[in-house]
């Protein structure tokens, strides 16, 4: 099958690697019929992922149609599927207290050690996103395997095309719930940093979830707009200075909550981030959090910070004080996907949310490496790029 | 009820220490009676400079005592989630566990069962004969609520001496410490989720298939 493989980085390719096959007992096999690129994967286009290895095949956003199953899957040929990037086994004690992103089983033995030196647990797997995370091939290709398919995927009514449904598998959960772990009251102001997928969904989430005013920052005018149209006010980080801006905009008071869909590779002029940038460069394991660390003295005292955005490593010079004396709460983590698909499929069914305003371009699988590229250098324009398979390299991309 | 458990453990490390009268054990007790100690489990005791011969790991599973306990006591199915042991045979009274070693060899130990308590504990230790000393004890304990069973495993060995020493020990188990983590971990995957997770691409991609490879 063709399958986008990493080979370091900003190298990735469109290579030809054997079809997966039926392991265990509780996996399917997918013919994928949409994938998009996260935001998240660019972290891995970017080297700053560990235990990232040649050859692996990247994508944990993914949807597509079952074709092959094991002899436990619940799962039957002919459905199609939209498949939770976090694998969950369904079993274990996280994984009844649905904090699905923390299951216990997923990862392989032998791979739990490294996420277990580096964080004092192991993570759980997820699909193509480092050997830190199992080492699972990922869904930017033409099939894979799915594990515990009895848990993870949700079947999709045939009325609902891909692309209202595909982000259920990651960037629309995980807005939810960056949203929700900012505890968002009717009468908050909210104020969100980056205007990416996650931020876009987290800022729409908001909404609903009743807030009174959501303030989006960015410095991409294409994505403030979207933003915009969400319903939010913007405020352009090049332009303005963000905290001022914040006090200004609640009142003195400051924003009720804040939430970071930037993660760990910030813009920012501040001196630590330019140092953390040369850290992050020569592999020290230093993320970026200038986000963070704006958000914390920006969040007014008793308030709530919520951090989908994604880190891996080790910061400093973090406002340590600021969390303690204001008394914030912070809440984090790897989206437990499977707690959200079937109400969010619901309020997709229903138009409350709606997935497809971000969608800016889609093209064949073959030109995944152009797609990471002009996702990863054209932020403003190439707002979320949606794989297809099926799709040939002549046909016109859009 | 916990405080019993630990003591459990404790009372059947110094057990074993006694069969092995190991000058590296005798250290370990006498640190431990010289005072300071806690309820921490021995085996997580800050390791002197020296090898410890004694390695222990607790798990908790989301099954019940008995469902764990009657698993691990039909012992032919230890080999389903540990990866190093290729094999475990009845022989009369005693079990013979094969158990992988370097280019394709293996080692046999065999051992017999010294401690039997019903959905509690099982311990084992080899007898003459054997290419390596051992000793095992695993113990099933109630987790609070609905948390299932904590379940740990205490392992004490001594290859003999002298380079053939080395390779069996080698052979025995690589890192011991590591293996045992890992096959703790496994079991608990296969009773909780019914198999073993794997991000294997393939059949033939899988450690067991790899390894399986490496022997021939």
């Amino acid at each position: 099958m063709r399958a986008l493989a990493w080979h370091g980085t900003h190298d990735v390719r469109v290579d030809t690697v054997p079809d997966p096959e039926i392991i265990n007992p509780r996996d399917a096999i997918l013919k994928i019929t949409s994938t998009a690129i996260c935001g998240s994967d660019l972290h891995l286009y970017d080297g700053v992922i560990p235990g990232v290895q040649p050859g692996d095949v990247l994508g944990h956003e993914f949807m597509g149609e079952v074709v092959e199953t094991g002899s436990d899957s619940t799962l039957e040929k002919g459905q199609r599927v939209v498949v939770p990037f976090t694998i969950s086994c369904g079993g274990c004690f996280h994984c009844k207290i649905q904090q699905y992103s923390a299951c216990e089983n997923s990862n392989p033995a032998e791979k739990q050690d490294m996420s277990a030196s580096l964080y004092g647990h192991p993570m759980a797997a997820l699909f193509g996103y480092s050997h830190l995370t199992g080492g699972y091939s990922g869904g930017q290709a033409e099939y894979v395997r799915v594990p515990f398919s009895d848990v993870g995927p949700i079947v999709i009514p045939d009325h609902l095309e891909d692309e209202k449904v595909l982000f259920l598998s990651d960037i629309l959960p995980t807005g939810w719930m960056g949203a929700e772990n900012a505890e968002i009251q009717p009468d908050d102001t909210v104020a969100v940093w980056g205007c990416g997928p996650v931020g876009l969904f987290a800022i729409q989430s908001a909404i609903v979830m009743g807030a009174s005013k959501v303030i989006a920052i960015d410095h991409y005018p294409n994505r403030l707009n979207l933003a915009k149209q969400l319903g939010a006010e913007t405020i352009d980080f090049r332009k303005t200075d963000v905290r001022e801006a914040l006090m200004e905009m609640s009142g003195g008071i400051g924003v009720d909550a804040v939430i970071d869909a930037v993660g760990m590779e910030a813009h920012g002029f501040a001196v630590d981030n330019m140092l953390d940038i040369a850290k992050q460069k020569i592999g020290m394991g230093a993320d970026r959090a200038s986000v963070l660390k704006q958000a914390i003295l920006a969040v007014r005292p008793g308030g709530r910070v919520s951090i989908p955005g994604v880190y891996g490593g080790m910061t400093d010079k973090f406002p340590l004080g600021a969390l303690m004396e204001k008394g914030l709460q912070v809440r984090s983590g790897q989206t437990h996907v499977q707690r959200y698909t079937k109400d969010l499929l619901e309020k997709i069914e229903d138009g409350t949310l709606d997935t497809t305003f971000l969608i800016s371009h889609r093209l064949p699988l073959e030109d995944a490496a152009r797609g990471y590229k002009c996702f990863h250098d054209e932020q403003d324009s190439w707002t979320k790029v949606v794989l297809k398979p099926d799709m040939s390299a002549g046909e016109k991309a859009t | 009820m916990e405080k019993r458990q630990e003591i459990g453990i404790a009372g059947t490390v110094a057990g074993l220490a006694l069969v092995a009268g190991g000058a590296a054990f005798g250290a370990m007790l006498s640190r431990r009676h010289k005072g300071g100690s806690d309820d921490a489990p021995l085996f997580t005791r800050r390791k002197p400079g020296t090898d410890n011969p004694i390695l222990g790991r607790t798990v908790t599973i989301r099954k019940g005592r008995s469902e764990l306990y009657e698993f691990w006591r039909d012992f032919e199915n230890l080999p389903r989630f540990m990866e190093n042991v290729d094999e475990i045979r009845k022989d009369g009274d005693a079990r013979i566990w094969v158990i992988k070693a370097p280019a394709g060899q293996t080692v046999e130990v065999r051992t017999e069962v010294v401690s039997d308590v019903e959905n509690q504990t099982i311990a084992w230790r080899s007898v003459e004969g054997s290419d390596i000393e051992t000793n095992g004890e695993v113990t099933f304990a109630d987790a609070p609520g609905d948390r299932g069973t904590r379940v740990s495993l205490v392992m004490f060995y001594d290859p003999p001496a002298g380079s053939l020493g080395r390779v069996i020990a080698k052979a025995f188990q690589r890192e011991p410490e590591v293996q045992a983590r890992h096959d703790l971990k496994r079991f608990k995957m296969l009773m909780e989720t019914g198999e073993i997770a794997t991000s294997a691409h393939r059949k033939d991609n899988t450690r067991k298939a790899k390894q399986q490879e490496n022997e021939q």
